[in-house]
């Protein structure tokens, strides 16, 4: 990609959620505004590169934008043709001074807890993140009809529900701001995960969910848990340079070149956490984000601060209970009284329905094994844990370290 | 291994998974039981599954297998391909049909799968497929 396709995409990838919520504001109807804004957002792409990039790009996407969805509108019906002459009326832009709260109300709107999961990750990454149905498709590896059907049932849904491009009651407002949290993560997660070679030509999906969180976190400053997740994505992203091997295998953190890691991503991350800690009411992404600083600050695993990592499981066993930090707090309590303390703790958490058959417990039970230096428990157990796991590279780690003892 | 995954104490991201219809003796010879209205209903059960789950944006992919005569064994020895017919004599089970989906949950994938005609005759088979997701180790 040109370093002038590149500017105009960032452009008007920046440019999306404020187009899309001034128009919005200005005719209503969030369906048709919206696939009225791909369609300027599409049209702006093949044109700014011929002509280049326009004095007011803004004003240009609202102005297409406009005509388009005065368009679609009046394909619809009979009834509305006759109310055309006054929807084509396009006004001038309305006030960038809203636009910051524009993108806001969009993420909101977009991740509204009506909308199943899968659904509010599509939606949010079109509206807001201004990507095409085609290269969302790429990225989840699904065919683009699954991801135009999941975008065009979640906007029927927000219709049906009644949910208007508002921003949400004081009332309402932490659970919707856990909810874009929610929706944010999954995006971020499924791109740190998925960095394998093979996938290379997949959008960058974790950098996409820095880049949005980010916009949260300017419009949130002050909300703890929107700083938390985004020092946690940031000090967890510091780490993808050492995280895969040449051959696509996965290194463990603890076998990871730490010199490699990002050192100004790390900085950024500490700093977010520890003022986040210091000035909001503590929750677990900050406790999460906190988890991740103690590990980037380790020089080599045997510095890390393991007694300090379980306290803060502790803290957010309290907060979230649940299967997977059971098993994490197991793994530090396990570094810092031992195999046979986790050992224990390990057999009595196996008793929780949520982790019945779950490979973890296996992985952790065969590590656990090896610290404890019974090798053919250890074997059996990372084997049970391969045959269990739905992850390739994991799969493929487990039955290395099997092979290895 | 001495680490947490990237956010422990969150659910994890959709997975896909296979619903599998397999054919064997016994669902054959109830499959032969049927009357044609019978099998008119079942075949419009399988098209209300494949809607429904295009409508949730759910499907990937619904296809229904051809008989497995019509299956061709491929292997490759020093070099050649060999192409012989199927099915080997012992084969009691094949698969008969699938649905690729990808959802939130297992339990979601077992409800679809549980609107299958066939769940009411035999059984469908619910399989997960692997990614390329990882831990942080």
């Amino acid at each position: 990609m040109g370093r002038e396709t590149q500017r105009i995409e960032e452009l008007l990838r920046e440019l999306t959620p404020q187009v899309l919520g001034a128009l919005v504001r200005r005719h209503g109807g969030f369906d048709s505004c919206e696939d009225a804004v791909q369609e300027a957002l599409l049209a702006a792409a093949v044109q700014w590169r011929s002509d280049g990039v326009p004095d007011n790009p803004h004003g240009w996407l609202f102005t297409v934008a406009s005509r388009r969805r005065t368009e679609l509108w009046r394909n619809e019906t009979a009834r509305l043709r006759r109310e055309q002459s006054a929807a084509a009326l396009v006004g001038p832009d309305p006030e960038p001074i809203s636009s910051i709260d524009d993108t806001l109300t969009l993420l909101l709107l977009c991740c509204h807890p009506a909308l199943t999961p899968v659904s509010q990750v599509a939606l949010t990454l079109r509206a807001v993140g201004g990507l095409s149905t085609a290269e969302i498709a790429r990225a989840f590896l699904v065919p683009e009809a699954t991801i135009g059907q999941r975008i065009s049932r979640a906007k029927q849904r927000i219709q049906s529900t009644g949910a208007e491009f508002r921003m949400p009651t004081e009332a309402e407002r932490p659970e919707r701001v856990a909810a874009v949290l929610h929706v944010l993560y999954l995006i971020f997660n499924e791109g740190y995960t998925a960095s394998s070679g093979s996938l290379l030509h997949r959008v960058e999906l974790s950098a996409e969910a820095i880049r949005l969180t980010r916009q949260f976190h300017e419009r949130l400053p002050h909300d703890g848990e929107v700083a938390g997740l985004l020092a946690l994505m940031l000090l967890t992203d510091a780490r993808r340079p050492a995280r895969t091997s040449p051959d696509g295998g996965l290194i463990p953190l603890a076998d990871q070149d730490r010199e490699q890691w990002d050192e100004t991503a790390i900085a950024e991350g500490i700093g977010l956490i520890t003022n986040a800690l210091a000035n909001a009411p503590v929750g677990p992404y900050q406790l999460q984000a906190a988890i991740a600083a103690v590990h980037d600050e380790a020089v080599s695993p045997q510095d890390t601060d393991w007694a300090q990592i379980l306290g803060l499981y502790e803290l957010l066993r309290v907060l979230t209970p649940g299967p997977m930090v059971t098993l994490n707090r197991l793994v530090a309590l396990a570094m810092v009284h031992g195999p046979q303390a986790g050992l224990r703790e390990l057999a009595a958490a196996r008793a929780d329905p949520g982790l019945a058959g779950h490979h973890r417990v296996d992985a952790v039970r065969a590590h656990l094994l090896e610290l404890a230096g019974d090798v053919e428990g250890a074997r059996i157990a990372y084997r049970l844990a391969a045959r269990r796991t739905l992850s390739i590279p994991e799969q493929r780690y487990l039955e290395s370290r099997a092979a290895r003892l | 291994m001495s680490g947490e995954r990237v956010f422990p104490n969150l659910m994890e991201a959709a997975v896909k998974y296979l619903i599998l219809i397999h054919t064997n003796p016994e669902s054959l010879k109830i499959w032969e039981g049927l009357s044609d209205a019978q099998r008119m209903e079942l075949g419009r059960g399988h098209m209300a599954l494949t809607e429904a789950l295009t409508e949730s944006g759910e499907l990937i992919v619904s296809e229904g297998l051809a008989d497995p005569s019509m299956a061709k064994y491929v292997s490759v020895r020093d070099g050649r391909t060999l192409v012989s017919d199927g099915p080997f004599a012992e084969v009691k089970e094949h698969l008969a049909g699938l649905y690729l989906i990808e959802c939130d949950s297992i339990e979601r994938a077992i409800e679809h799968a549980a609107q299958a005609p066939d769940a009411a005759y035999s059984y469908v088979e619910v399989r997960p497929i692997l990614d390329m997701s990882g831990w942080d180790f």
